[in-house]
């Protein structure tokens, strides 16, 4: 085996270990990376930066631990925007582990709601974030469909209590909300299919604004409904959630993993580099012999 | 009679869902809102289906010793562990004896699927062990005080060992198991992407092109950034909206012939 066989052919642990040590030296060394924001990243952010205090945006907390490294992110810097700008949430969860996943991150962002913090430049003085009043957690029912076209007539109608077995009605911040008409819009980050519900149950049936956090590898399949106005905004991925920490003004997760994320890539262009080189080299080996040459 | 009153369902409800989505009427609103809340109700009947054939596979693995029969175990103690954090609360600051409860909550289970499997003498042993766990953890579930039973109220999702064990169990295993993909992914890209013909040409260069959109090592950085964007919102858009399209008129057509009763798979044997 010549030197350019070997390098077609390499044994796939050294990609393991070569991605490893990257992974594990840019974890240590901080530093950071500069972020181009995209349009589809800053409509969202501008959609809750221009709400007014007091109104209500619906997050579903769609995904399982399995994509908590890039949706986690998202969560946190949406949800942190909207509470210092005092816009209140309804959350749900519509994927198993989900519930999960939403109280972690309320019960994470709360704690940091009560820290004094500068944004953009301007001050938001820390405070108590109180269940019922800045938000509602309705937690998960099987059927995401039905629940999307259920909460489209009344939340009562899946949700006739809250996640902690609050009736609706005795909730504040539920006083006169009946349905998606009574919310600024909803933003569903998501792993998984129920994307596609909310799309085509909820803002097909019920025609409410729409945007979307998705993993990175979902991202590509979502252009089409952001073209035809069904969404009117895209985070893909750890780096969709950079975007939105850097306009946010608030570097967190999603900022730090971005240096990982980017010598991670590096090391995979120059195996796939590598890998081009050793196969046109071994290809025009194969030509000369053919000619004798 | 068998076959026909499930057609008859299903071309009845299928047609009135169509039907209904244009008629804007306070009665069809009614009936919808009421067939979504039948829909839910059998939901919930699928989940209880769902711990039974769980509950019968794992058994049956470890009844007859299948390969790693043993994790069935674990599999099992994780159901129950989990629904019987979901279902009681602290009421103090000290747990009291619920940990011995959970632990003779755990051994019952143990003695019946045990029982399931032994023969003759050892079966009435089994049958004994597990009754004497139950009044134990009946009897320490009544006198202990410092944590109580709830199944009508939401009270267990505040156990500590509910969210303990979903935030320092499952959430580590999941997103461990998730990142391994990373290093298959990795080695997947560096076989996959060869400049073979064209078209892998054309790939190779696309992916390059997004991957490098925030490598601010790169001279023409924003440049990247820019092509990335394009080829989502162009080319991207156009493959995926052909695509999207085409499965969308697919799902008419498969829900026209199942509910003209052409389609009939749903039923089991064609």
């Amino acid at each position: 085996m010549n030197i350019f066989d070997k390098m077609m052919r390499l044994d796939r642990r050294w990609i393991f270990l070569f991605l490893i040590i990257v992974c594990v030296v840019t974890y240590i060394i901080p530093f950071k990376v500069p972020i181009h924001v995209v349009p589809e990243v800053r409509s969202i952010y501008d959609f809750i930066d221009t709400l007014e205090p007091g109104k209500i945006v619906l997050i579903a907390i769609d995904y399982d631990p399995n994509n908590l490294a890039e949706l986690q992110p998202m969560t946190f810097a949406i949800v942190e925007h909207c509470w210092r700008r005092k816009i209140k949430i309804i959350f749900t969860a519509l994927s198993q582990n989900g519930p999960g996943m939403a109280e972690q991150a309320i019960r994470d962002i709360s704690d940091s709601m009560k820290v004094d913090k500068t944004y953009n430049g301007k001050f938001y003085k820390g405070r108590e974030i109180k269940n019922g009043i800045d938000y509602t957690f309705l937690g998960y029912k099987p059927y995401y469909g039905l629940v999307i076209l259920g909460m489209g007539q009344d939340f009562r109608l899946p949700f006739p209590t809250d996640y902690y077995g609050t009736p609706l009605d005795s909730i504040p911040m539920m006083k006169g909300v009946l349905n998606y008409d009574q919310t600024a819009g909803v933003i569903d980050i998501s792993g998984g299919s129920i994307t596609d519900a909310w799309i085509n149950y909820g803002q097909g049936r019920f025609n409410f604004p729409l945007a979307l956090g998705l993993t990175g590898v979902m991202t590509a399949q979502y252009y089409p409904y952001l073209g035809s106005g069904q969404i009117f905004g895209i985070m893909g991925g750890l780096l969709g959630a950079a975007e939105y920490e850097k306009l946010a003004d608030n570097p967190g997760r999603a900022m730090g993993g971005m240096r990982i994320q980017l010598y991670a890539h590096m090391v995979i262009i120059l195996f796939i580099v590598m890998g081009n080189v050793g196969f046109f080299m071994n290809k025009r080996k194969k030509k000369l012999r053919e000619k004798g040459i | 009679m068998k076959r026909q009153i499930p057609f008859a369902l299903v071309f009845i409800f299928g047609f009135f869902t169509i039907f209904q989505y244009f008629v804007p009427h306070e009665s069809s609103e009614w009936v919808y809102e009421f067939l979504l809340d039948w829909i839910l109700i059998i939901g919930i009947f699928a989940l209880a289906l769902g711990i039974w054939s769980l509950w019968r596979v794992s058994i049956d693995k470890i009844n007859n010793r299948r390969p790693n029969w043993g994790y069935s175990y674990v599999t099992l103690a994780g159901l129950f562990l989990m629904i019987i954090f979901g279902f009681t609360a602290k009421n103090g600051d000290s747990w009291g004896y619920y940990f011995p409860f959970v632990i003779a909550v755990l051994l019952v289970i143990i003695m019946l699927i045990q029982t399931i499997k032994a023969k003759g003498q050892s079966k009435i042993l089994y049958i004994g062990l597990a009754l004497l766990f139950l009044i134990i953890s009946i009897l320490i579930g009544y006198f202990d005080k410092s944590w109580s039973i709830h199944f009508s109220t939401s009270e267990g999702l505040k156990n500590t060992m509910f969210q303990d064990f979903f935030d320092y169990i499952l959430i580590p295993i999941l997103s461990t198991m998730f990142s391994l993909l990373a290093f298959f992914i990795a080695s997947a890209a560096y076989r996959a992407f060869r400049a073979r013909n064209v078209l892998a040409t054309i790939l190779l260069v696309a992916a390059l092109i997004v991957m490098l959109r925030f490598n601010f090592y790169l001279p023409g950085a924003e440049y990247f950034a820019r092509t990335s964007t394009w080829l989502m919102n162009v080319p991207n858009l156009a493959a995926n909206r052909a695509i999207v399209i085409g499965i969308g008129l697919g799902v008419v057509a498969t829900a026209l012939k199942v509910i003209l009763g052409i389609e009939r798979g749903y039923m089991g044997k064609g």
